[in-house]
């Protein structure tokens, strides 16, 4: 399509870029200070870079222990996720059934509480069935808000998967599960890719509800940098290695996933 | 095109149900049972009706807390949403460009929200934060620890920052699955740019802005970490939002049961605000002149 005015937009992107990278340059320019630089003297690049920071990360085990916790926890709650909401959001995106405009709404309430107002009871739900500290506790905390978003993209997406495909498969003498598995499933595959994504995402950068529901082995690389810092009395660089190095796996993510959301998709609920 | 009936389908829904029961449910219950008991010790707590209830609507911090996340609410949409659908349109569509904003553009969402906070409690110090000594620099006094309009300025810049990539996400998504065909038709017309925008391209981005409305909207009124790390609600209160206030309450002073009674109201308040936003936006969708440009297109029909 005709593109007018090109060189404003592009020049409002990358004001907004600039806005948007500021912080983060920042960051890392800091990471990569000492503590002494960064408190004496006012400087805009480091001017003696320096990996000691990130070298205190990679051989503290309570540092990377944070990032294989958060990993390993994030990775649970998106497979899981993506798992049970691939069935509802079929069928919600296929038939009508008793109560199932209800239903979805319900599903998004939980999208809508409050994660400060489930600490007490998740503390007390938690420490009852024995899971508190452990990854599974706080993959299971985190499914209140991703599985109702889960199911909501992937509605979306297969609305927008033609019916007859189902009813050609049916006819053809596929069953439901090996219809899903071998046909539906190809169609929907960017749907999922979006899906997995935002549950990463909004798993990843969560911190309340995790900090609450790990002590020591589950404890994520979030809280290990504030309990850290608030004993050894504002480190800055190495915090700011720290915070570079959360980024990181954010990043890959979403590289992996550009694809599908550069092909777009147009949400058929709602 | 309607959907055929099927009971059955209630089965493919059943683990949904249990995994978020157990996980939301429960809890929720057990909330319920705070909110309307006094609880002295761990095996003594005496039934109050709705004493709790009644004392927290009156409670004027409280008011302050809520008047201050509605107002911030409010700024936050007003300012993502124009300013997300306004990126979206001017990202690159193809090529390593795209690939390149796209990666760019997103991170702030994948960065952990007390270190988003850690970010800009650095980058905003006037001591020794780029963004801080700049201002001060141009001879604006600027303190965020000791100012409360700029502590509130800074936290509303950092949502900016920190959310509207979600918005334009979305919004380059559903922007990228509009047909080429559509366009090819308002250039035979003679559209203007404007009439594309509004005829084509808003009608089409209608379900993935309602989803980002409602986001935004639901997650704003729940900010807690951002502002705790960098302003720890302060000065005074300035920056204390309703979830920060809750916390205090819940964690801080261990008053279980106004603390639930506040949940509830708290949770009550945000599902009214979304029911009637997501009503709200259904009519005007399916009013508008998307019924009539936005029948062919590959989203689904119009239920729910």
């Amino acid at each position: 399509m005709a593109r007018p005015g090109f060189g404003a937009r592009s020049l409002g992107l990358l004001l907004y870029f600039l806005f948007s990278m500021l912080p983060v340059y920042w960051l890392l320019s800091m990471s990569l200070k000492t503590s002494e630089e960064t408190l004496a003297a006012f400087t805009i690049w480091p001017t003696t870079p320096t990996l000691a920071n990130y070298r205190v990360i990679f051989t503290e085990p309570t540092w990377y222990w944070g990032y294989l916790n958060s990993i390993i926890y994030v990775s649970l709650n998106t497979v899981l996720s993506v798992l049970v909401a691939l069935p509802a959001a079929y069928a919600f995106s296929r038939y009508s059934f008793l109560g199932d405009k209800h239903m979805f709404f319900w599903l998004l309430t939980n999208r809508m509480t409050p994660p400060a107002v489930f600490l007490l009871p998740f503390f007390q739900l938690y420490s009852s069935v024995g899971l508190m500290d452990t990854h599974l506790a706080v993959a299971l905390a985190h499914m209140v808000f991703n599985v109702p978003l889960a199911v909501w993209i992937l509605e979306g997406f297969m609305s927008g998967v033609p019916r007859e495909i189902d009813e050609t498969a049916y006819i053809d003498g596929y069953g439901f599960p090996r219809f899903f598995l071998a046909i539906f499933m190809k169609q929907i595959r960017a749907g999922v890719g979006v899906t997995a994504f935002f549950c990463f995402m909004f798993s990843w950068v969560e911190l309340l509800l995790a900090r609450t529901l790990t002590s020591v082995n589950a404890k994520p690389i979030a809280v290990t940098m504030t309990r850290t810092v608030s004993a050894a009395g504002m480190d800055w660089g190495v915090l700011a290695a720290a915070g570079v190095l959360t980024i990181v796996p954010g990043g890959l993510v979403i590289y992996f996933v550009r694809h599908y959301i550069a092909k777009g998709f147009a949400m058929g609920r709602v | 095109m309607s959907k055929p009936v099927n009971q059955r389908a209630w089965l493919l829904v059943v683990p949904v149900v249990i995994c978020v029961s157990f996980s939301a449910v429960l809890p929720l219950m057990t909330v319920v049972n705070y909110s309307v008991q006094d609880i002295i010790g761990p095996e003594q707590r005496v039934f109050v009706g709705t004493e709790w209830f009644r004392s927290v609507l009156r409670d004027e911090e409280l008011h302050g807390a809520l008047l201050r996340q509605v107002i911030f609410s409010l700024c936050v949409l007003l300012a993502q949403i124009p300013l997300g659908i306004g990126l979206a349109l001017a990202m690159p569509e193809k090529g390593w460009r795209a690939s390149a904003s796209l990666v760019v553009l997103a991170m702030p969402l994948l960065i952990p929200w007390n270190v988003v906070g850690t970010i800009w409690q650095i980058y905003a110090r006037p001591d020794i934060g780029l963004a801080g000594r700049a201002l001060n620099r141009l001879g604006l006094s600027y303190n965020y620890t000791g100012n409360s309009v700029d502590a509130w300025l800074t936290v509303l810049v950092m949502d900016v920052w920190h959310w509207t990539p979600l918005v334009a996400l979305l919004c380059y998504a559903g922007l990228r699955a509009i047909p080429d065909a559509y366009y090819q038709a308002a250039r035979i017309d003679g559209a203007s740019r404007l009439a594309v925008f509004r005829y084509i391209q808003l009608p089409k981005l209608r379900g993935v802005l309602m989803i980002a409305v409602l986001l935004r909207f639901m997650d704003s009124f729940m900010i807690y970490t951002e502002p705790f790390v960098l302003t720890g609600g302060g000065p005074g209160n300035a920056t204390t939002f309703l979830s920060e206030y809750l916390t205090q309450k819940a964690v801080g002073q261990f008053d279980l049961g106004p603390a639930a009674a506040f949940s509830l109201v708290y949770f009550l308040i945000i599902l009214l605000f979304c029911f009637v936003l997501y009503n709200w936006m259904q009519r005007v969708g399916a009013g508008g002149p998307d019924s009539a440009a936005g029948t062919g297109g590959g989203t689904g029909g119009p239920h729910g």
